[in-house]
């Protein structure tokens, strides 16, 4: 059976078909911030990276399909001594506006995990705010901080012993909680044929890709422009908003960036913008890459970043099968009139050609026919962080 | 010995601790956590991050008085004190 998992501001919810309907229930974490929920596919095993408000994040596993959870035995922490290069804002009289911002070197702890990835040799990936990447290759007992990309040059170098450079090429992100502009990593892509080859990415650093199971870490953003920076080609400061990869033909990555819609057909070598803003396709969070056809991958647009909702009042998924030549606008069975849902970049996904995407406004829309007409699921659910099958 | 009261919110991750006079052995609040985590474990760093700092949004009173050291939980308890960990509230 199909099962898609939900993670909600409020708890995980389990949808699945029914008697011919698509139902989504209650499974776990009842008022729990949940940020993503995917099931390991070599163990079974459920994992939920929770955000509780007042008692920090957890990891939480479940063994039995979600019909109850458990907090995993080792969470995830930063060991002593991490440290990184942030901004602090700090009262300043004679700025306008009272405030400025100064360079300082914090000492890490974990503010929100966000991603979770399985690598094909039972590796597990953990992406955090701040940037940490974690991996166990226990089946979970122990998580261990990726020091090569944590010490990484540009982000400053080596803070466990010494200062370093004392300059970082990774920015804040709005995305971070409590206000703590940290950059995170958002995206964990394992290449399906070579688990040592893994592909991350971070708003605003940019991706970096490793090829030895993250002992060396190298930049991924030939090709890749903004517009947020005077040096639009710069190697750092990319704001990509999430990387896929085609699971049959991994050279083939997708990724919806603050400025815009990147495609690579090298596997991340050289990136080319693909984005038709004609055809509402420019700014988003979302993307999702079909698991055969490497030229085919789903989006959800929003209007560009002054207002991140859906263009217009009217919700629709856009669509490419050539590579980002030509987009479609796949709006049957969406709403068209006052529609101002915005999808999480951790909320559409594809299996098989069915599409689910879950909005911030607790709308889950699915399709049965690679995103042709739509259903909607629910509209009642708390605001979607995530949507993954599993 | 020192007596523990929690919110009943952590009774939902802690169920073992429901009910229970909870009684431990500790000089300061360090100890009354680390003592804590000795019958829940892990509810220490639900307390506490991984630094040993009291999270941002969790309160610790040593009768009705806030505790002062939120970085290394170095306030004082003595034989008799009643400790609250509570969630901090900020309206609404």
């Amino acid at each position: 059976m199909t099962t898609v998992w939900v993670a909600t501001r409020k708890g995980t919810f389990r949808v699945e078909k029914q008697g011919g309907k698509w139902t989504a229930k209650l499974a776990g974490h009842a008022g729990t911030g949940v940020n993503y929920v995917a099931r390991d596919p070599g163990s079974g095993r459920l994992w939920a990276l929770l955000g509780h408000g007042h008692w920090g994040a957890k990891l939480s596993v479940s063994d039995d399909g979600g019909a109850t959870w458990r907090d995993n035995a080792a969470q995830v922490k930063f060991p002593d001594g991490a440290r990184y290069i942030g901004q602090d804002m700090f009262e300043d009289s004679t700025s306008d506006f009272g405030v400025g911002w100064r360079t300082v070197t914090r000492k890490a702890t974990i503010q929100k995990l966000w991603t979770i990835a399985f690598g094909g040799d039972g590796t597990i990936w953990i992406g955090t705010i701040p940037g940490g990447l974690f991996a166990s290759r226990d089946g979970g007992a122990s998580f261990e901080l990726n020091r090569p990309l944590w010490n990484h040059e540009s982000r400053g170098g080596d803070l466990f012993n010494g200062d370093g450079t004392g300059e970082t090429k990774w920015f804040g992100t709005p995305a971070s909680e409590g206000g703590d502009f940290a950059p995170g990593i958002h995206s964990v892509v394992v290449d399906p044929r070579d688990p040592r080859r893994v592909l991350i990415a971070i708003s605003t650093a940019g991706v970096l890709e490793t090829r030895d199971g993250g002992e060396t870490w190298r930049s991924r953003n030939r090709g890749m422009t903004m517009d947020h920076n005077p040096d639009p080609e710069a190697e750092w400061g990319h704001d990509p908003h999430i990387i896929d990869l085609c699971r049959s033909n991994p050279d083939h990555v997708w990724q919806q960036n603050h400025a815009g819609v990147f495609y690579s057909a090298n596997g991340a070598e050289l990136w080319r913008k693909v984005s038709v803003p004609d055809s509402g396709v420019h700014f988003g969070f979302p993307v999702s890459a079909d698991a055969h056809n490497g030229r085919v991958a789903w989006l959800v647009p929003g209007r560009a970043d002054n207002q991140r909702m859906a263009i217009d009042g009217g919700l629709f998924v856009a669509r490419t099968d050539d590579g980002g030549a030509t987009w479609r606008q796949l709006r049957k069975g969406l709403p068209q009139e006052c529609a101002h849902d915005l999808v999480y970049r951790h909320a559409l996904d594809n299996r098989d050609g069915v599409v689910v995407f879950g909005s911030t406004t607790g709308n889950l829309y699915l399709s049965e026919d690679r995103g042709e007409t739509w259903t909607a699921v629910s509209h009642n659910l708390p605001p979607i962080h995530s949507v993954r099958f599993g | 010995m020192v007596h523990v009261h929690l919110t009943r919110h952590l009774f939902a991750f802690f169920p073992q601790l429901e009910g229970r006079a909870l009684e431990v052995e500790a000089a300061d609040v360090a100890g009354v956590v680390a003592e804590l985590d000795k019958l829940a474990p892990g509810i220490g760093f639900y307390i506490c991050d991984e630094r040993g700092r009291l999270r941002l949004h969790v309160n610790v009173f040593i009768g009705n008085a806030m505790v002062k050291d939120r970085r290394t939980l170095s306030d004082a308890v003595a034989r008799g004190d009643k400790v609250s960990i509570l969630q901090a509230l900020s309206g609404g």
